[in-house]
């Protein structure tokens, strides 16, 4: 897949000297969905007001389907569709005639078989000669969307579109995601969500303090995921692992009192059976077993907090 | 240049001003009929002509600028602050639109509104006094010109003000004393010398003073002076739109 947004070295420092960036490159590939995750304050806001031209850069480049985002602001802005977090509506306007007129501030044709398209996929159309101020925040929301698609974007941005949102909602926001991207929509968007991530993006970043720690996809951040470790507590303290029960695998803890057992939850055999028969064999005695598994949550904050040591 | 972008700000802008069009024309149309009530009649009555002209028509040039001058300002501040206020600003900073196509959209639907009402007060006038206008055209020019130029000022303040407070401010504290000095009511020949020199480092005064010739042929300063006047007062707004643009200062911070 070809790079649609290249952002390099971007660096956004404020005139009181905070640095909300620090040299951001982030690639982000054509029909993908990027799921940037951060604490409060992470620079995930500016990132993309930065990119859709809300905020000025103080330096580094950033490229949408080649075209540069301050030499050639016009190519690149039309390509580029943003969804806020905060809800910025005009309270007495209506709800096609806002979706109209986003359509026209980004110089395209009026186009109202199209706007009937959106709003009927975002179920607004029954709404649609509603005032704002008359629409749930969930509707809104969609407002917000329908309204950054109305143009036709390559790429949308998407600034936590389920904060404060209830749970049937977020299944709804997460089912037009993945339409979206069936439509061939690359979408980048913020979460704090992890299991929003989880469920709806390709490929995870993870942004604290102005910096990108990783991008990854997300199926090799699950097998990290995947890891579970298997606690088994002994009735007696031990001062090492008998050598019959000895693997790369088992460990024991600092005191002494358990062993530490890793494994794949996805592989065939865990190896737990054998493990448990053995050591029985070897004479120990149990008096609990728990285990631990190892998510998305933990390296997050794993990353966030060598992000914050360095 | 996108001008489908620009007719899009112009319509969305216009269409607000058409649903509270009530208010929009009684108000200004009310307080001109109340300042010929008592300047044209009451008070007008007592005064004789001024340059050739009765005082209830020498009035009426000034209440016309008076009028379009606030409404132009009030018209684009609000204009520019509101979708500050409330967020939708970001749609304007992230679309494919550069400072010139905001400006024409907003100003130009700013202008029209009080170009409106400007016209309007010109035809509540003729039921209160009689009146030629000895140079029509160059009257439709001042007046076009007067609005689109306080249009952008109002531009600049709607940019500047943090608050609502604000954008009452400067109206309230410079524009409506220039404009009250500036001539509306008197001729500045009617004043002492040292107070007709001060007058004229009063822009508005160039501005009535033109529009006042083109109804009844005087002026209290050439009209070419008028229009260098009014000519660069638009050229210095454009510079500080163009110089907030480019730095982002108050919109892209």
């Amino acid at each position: 897949m070809p790079t649609i947004l290249d952002v390099q070295n971007l660096r956004k420092a404020y005139a009181d000297g905070f640095e909300a960036l620090k040299g951001v490159n982030l690639q982000i590939e054509e029909g993908e969905i990027l799921a940037l995750l951060g604490p409060n304050g992470a620079g995930k806001t500016t990132l993309i007001s930065t990119v859709c031209g809300i905020t000025t850069a103080t330096s580094g480049s950033v490229t949408v389907a080649g075209h540069d985002i301050f030499k050639d602001f016009r190519a690149a802005r039309t390509l580029i569709g943003l969804v806020p977090q905060e809800i910025n509506l005009e309270p007495f306007e209506r709800v096609r005639s806002t979706v109209k007129f986003s359509r026209g501030l980004f110089g395209k044709a009026a186009d109202p078989a199209l706007i009937e398209k959106i709003l009927r996929q975002l179920s607004l159309w029954d709404k649609r000669d509603n005032q704002i101020r008359e629409l749930s925040g969930g509707m809104k929301r969609r407002v917000l969307i329908a309204k950054a698609l109305a143009h036709e974007p390559r790429v949308l941005f998407l600034d936590e579109p389920t904060a404060g949102v209830d749970v049937e909602l977020r299944r709804d926001m997460w089912e037009i995601v993945a339409e979206l991207k069936r439509d061939g929509v690359t979408i980048i968007l913020t979460t704090h969500y992890i299991e929003e991530a989880e469920a709806i993006a390709d490929r995870i970043g993870i942004i604290a303090a102005g910096e990108i720690l990783l991008v990854e996809d997300k199926e090799k951040l699950m097998k990290r995921m995947g890891k579970k470790e298997l606690e088994v507590q002994l009735t007696t303290k031990i001062d090492e692992i008998p050598a019959s029960l000895k693997s790369d695998a088992l460990r024991l803890n600092h005191n002494g009192t358990a062993l530490i057992y890793t494994y794949d939850t996805r592989s065939e055999r865990t190896g737990i059976t054998k493990l448990l028969s053995e050591v029985a064999a070897a004479g120990l005695v149990l008096s609990d077993v728990v285990t631990r598994q190892s998510s998305l949550e933990d390296i997050f904050v794993d990353l966030v907090h060598e992000g914050d040591a360095a | 240049m996108n001008w489908t972008a620009i007719k899009s700000i112009y319509v969305f802008e216009m269409a607000r001003f058409f649903r509270t069009m009530a208010q929009s024309f009684i108000s200004p149309v009310l307080s001109t009929s109340l300042y010929f009530v008592v300047f044209g009649a009451a008070i007008g009555s007592r005064i004789d002509q001024v340059e050739g002209v009765s005082y209830g028509a020498f009035i009426v040039p000034g209440l016309i600028m008076l009028s379009v001058i606030t409404q132009s300002i009030s018209n684009a501040s609000f204009g520019i602050y509101f979708p500050k206020f409330i967020g939708t600003i970001f749609e304007l900073l992230s679309a494919p639109v550069n400072f010139l196509e905001i400006v024409m959209g907003y100003v130009g639907a700013a202008a029209t509104k009080a170009l409106f009402i400007g016209v309007i007060i010109l035809f509540t006038a003729f039921l209160f006094v009689d009146f030629e206008i000895q140079h029509p055209l160059a009257m439709v020019g001042f007046l076009v010109l007067t609005c689109i130029s306080f249009a952008l000022m109002g531009f600049i303040i709607g940019i500047w003000a943090g608050n609502f407070e604000q954008l009452q401010l400067v109206p309230l504290l410079i524009v409506t004393p220039l404009v009250f000095l500036g001539g509306s009511f008197y001729s500045i020949s009617m004043l002492q010398p040292v107070w007709q020199v001060i007058s004229h480092f009063n822009p508005v005064v160039y501005l009535i003073s033109g529009f006042r010739w083109s109804f009844f042929g005087t002026a209290d300063v050439p009209i070419g002076i008028s229009l260098l006047a009014i000519a660069g007062f638009t050229g210095l707004c454009l510079a500080v739109i163009w110089w907030i643009f480019r730095t982002g200062w108050r919109i892209r911070e």
